[in-house]
């Protein structure tokens, strides 16, 4: 029973860390069609960018919870930049060429900014941990959770949200609405399709930064952060199916809550049940689950 | 007027030079040759798929299942050169044919991610089995060359010319096959499947052709460079960086023949090395940079640069 709690608990946090993470790569895809590697440089900026920031709030010596307010301020700026130089300074002389060209136009960015932030930061590690500590501990029957953790669990409901509600309930989330179902048609009805891509893209590129921004106090900060999440978010996003929020909700739940059970029932599948579960999807529904298949063209 | 076809000769010729050239070389450099031709014995693979329109972003998964047949065969006693790269080749024919079933429903992004992951559940696996050291690998012990065992320099090259004979077959033969009505279907699956469907071809059966050969390349290269190292474990054979990385030298060397892949990846094994030793903190950088300008300027890679003068004339 404890077990089970554990398990729905840390499945359900590691869920939401996932959804953060990873959502922004679904946004991009969905609309621009592009599998965005350097989504997890995006997020290595910004957790250094937290963990920098967060380290010059302390120093300064103001009130500790406003502190959260620099992980946002970190990703915003990280991604905003990032995201508008990737975007006009790379991406846009590439859109029309094959798919897999772009991906390793993104492989390449990649492998750019990771020399990138070693040339800024250096090699060493850096730290956020004090906010780790602020929020204190809650306990659950016996288990003992740290509230940061569980308030990620609010902020990937707030962040599925209102990104839900952007694109279901405003003006600009029709005119994306229209661009994902008809490039051209949409253009052609006066969209201004060259805008609606920047700014997705650097929509997804903030979120990225997030991820590692609220990530940032609970690793320690350090280069080669943003190789592994890359493949996992590619999990997260192709068993839900590319392009879609709800899958990517659904995608994160099930990977979390995998992996938290392997972790606590059988650690030695840990990496494979991720893994497995994507294969699995693919083999069943290659477009994932929430994905739309693509006609074929003769 | 047709042009005669000169690329088996080009490759013998070649072969023959790097060969002989083995012998005055100094030791690293043959070092580090052995395992740029290996490695470009799987980018040779990914050239026969890339032709296809399809590219693997998992191919490390032959290159790993090559290099631990060997690693195994190794702990069981089984030291012969010729025996162990039958080996490596084998095991990975076997899981791409069981895999083929599948694999070959998948195009574009599909297939990439499909590949990506088999990939990775195989390092997965490997991480977490301390039989097979997990993380840290197991050390290899040296081959025997026909019974002979060779140490320091002779083993060197020793490997060297086994790498080299191999290098010129699969060329050879891949050249042979890219000639035949299966390997000119490549190009037409490319543009549009669905005709040479019409055509009365199984598309998924061609398909699943061509993902066992580029298995059994990387097999075979994974085979290599686990003997020439000495060592295997799963962050250097089976991590969706070292697909990555053959996908980059298969951008870089281009599909315009079985020579490509080689000269790609001595290329970057020496854009690599030199850009680490100098600038440690940088040498992503450049690679990156290098891969970009590529694809901008030379589409069709490296070896676009010897063809696109002869088209003009």
């Amino acid at each position: 029973m404890l077990t089970a709690l554990a398990i729905l608990i840390d499945g359900l946090v590691y869920s939401s860390w996932l959804f953060i993470v990873a959502v922004g790569l679904s946004l991009i895809f969905g609309v621009m069609k592009i599998l965005n590697v350097a989504h997890g440089s995006l997020y290595a900026f910004g957790a250094y960018g937290a963990a920098t920031m967060v380290g010059i709030y302390f120093d300064a010596g103001w009130a500790p919870l406003g502190s959260f307010a620099m992980l946002l301020l970190a990703a915003l700026v990280m991604g905003a930049i990032l995201g508008i130089v990737l975007e006009r300074g790379l991406l846009r002389f590439v859109y029309g060429r094959d798919e897999v060209i772009i991906v390793l136009v993104t492989y390449a960015a990649f492998l750019i900014l990771e020399d990138v932030i070693k040339l800024i930061w250096g090699v060493d590690p850096y730290y956020a941990a004090q906010l780790y500590g602020l929020l204190g501990m809650t306990e659950i029957s016996l288990l003992v959770f740290s509230n940061y953790d569980l308030a990620l669990i609010g902020l990937a409901l707030f962040i599925g949200g209102s990104l839900w509600l952007a694109i279901n309930r405003t003006r600009w989330g029709k005119l994306l609405l229209a661009v994902i179902h008809d490039r051209e048609m949409s253009q052609a009805f006066g969209i201004n399709v060259t805008r609606v891509y920047t700014v997705t893209f650097v929509l997804g590129a903030v979120l990225g930064a997030l991820g590692g921004a609220f990530t940032a106090p609970m690793i320690s900060v350090t280069p080669g952060i943003g190789v592994e999440v890359i493949i996992l978010a590619f999990a997260v996003v192709v068993i839900g199916g590319m392009g879609s929020v709800p899958g990517a909700v659904i995608g994160s739940l099930i990977v979390g809550l995998s992996r938290a059970a392997a972790v606590h029932l059988l650690p030695e599948i840990e990496l494979f049940v991720i893994y497995g579960v994507m294969s699995l999807v693919l083999i069943v529904r290659p477009q994932g689950l929430f994905g739309k298949t693509a006609e074929k063209r003769i | 007027m047709i042009e005669k076809d000169k690329t088996l000769r080009t490759l013998a010729i070649a072969v023959a030079i790097f060969a002989v050239a083995g012998f005055f070389l100094p030791q690293w450099a043959v070092f580090m040759l052995t395992l740029a031709l290996a490695k470009g014995l799987v980018v040779l693979g990914l050239l026969i798929l890339w032709r296809t329109g399809l590219l693997s972003f998992g191919h490390a998964l032959f290159y790993c299942t090559g290099g631990y047949a060997v690693g195994l065969a190794g702990l069981w006693g089984l030291t012969d050169v010729v025996a162990l790269i039958a080996l490596g080749t084998v095991a990975s024919i076997l899981l791409a044919f069981a895999l083929g079933f599948l694999i070959t429903r998948y195009r574009e992004i599909y297939f990439a991610m499909l590949s990506m992951a088999f990939s990775m559940i195989l390092y997965g696996v490997l991480v977490k089995s301390e039989v097979l050291g997990s993380t840290d690998g197991f050390n290899i012990s040296p081959p025997t060359f026909l019974g002979v065992k060779l140490e320091g320099e002779s083993l060197t090259l020793g490997n060297y010319l086994v790498t080299c004979l191999l290098v010129w077959a699969a060329g050879w033969g891949v050249h042979r096959y890219l000639q035949s009505t299966m390997g000119h279907m490549s190009i037409g699956i490319r543009d549009n499947e669905i005709r040479v469907e019409y055509l009365g071809v199984s598309v998924r059966r061609v398909i699943h052709v061509k993902y066992v050969i580029a298995a059994a390349l990387a097999g075979a290269g994974g085979a290599i460079s686990a003997m020439v190292v000495g060592h295997i474990d799963p962050d250097s054979m089976a991590y969706w960086t070292v697909s990555g990385e053959f996908v980059f030298v298969t951008i870089l060397a281009g599909t315009g023949s079985v020579v490509a892949p080689f000269l790609g990846s001595i290329v970057f094994e020496l854009v690599r090395t030199y850009a680490f030793q100098y600038t440690p903190y940088t040498w992503q950088l450049i690679l990156g940079s290098t891969l970009l300008l590529l694809i901008l300027i030379l589409p069709d890679g490296l070896w676009s640069l010897f063809t696109r003068r002869k088209a003009r004339v």
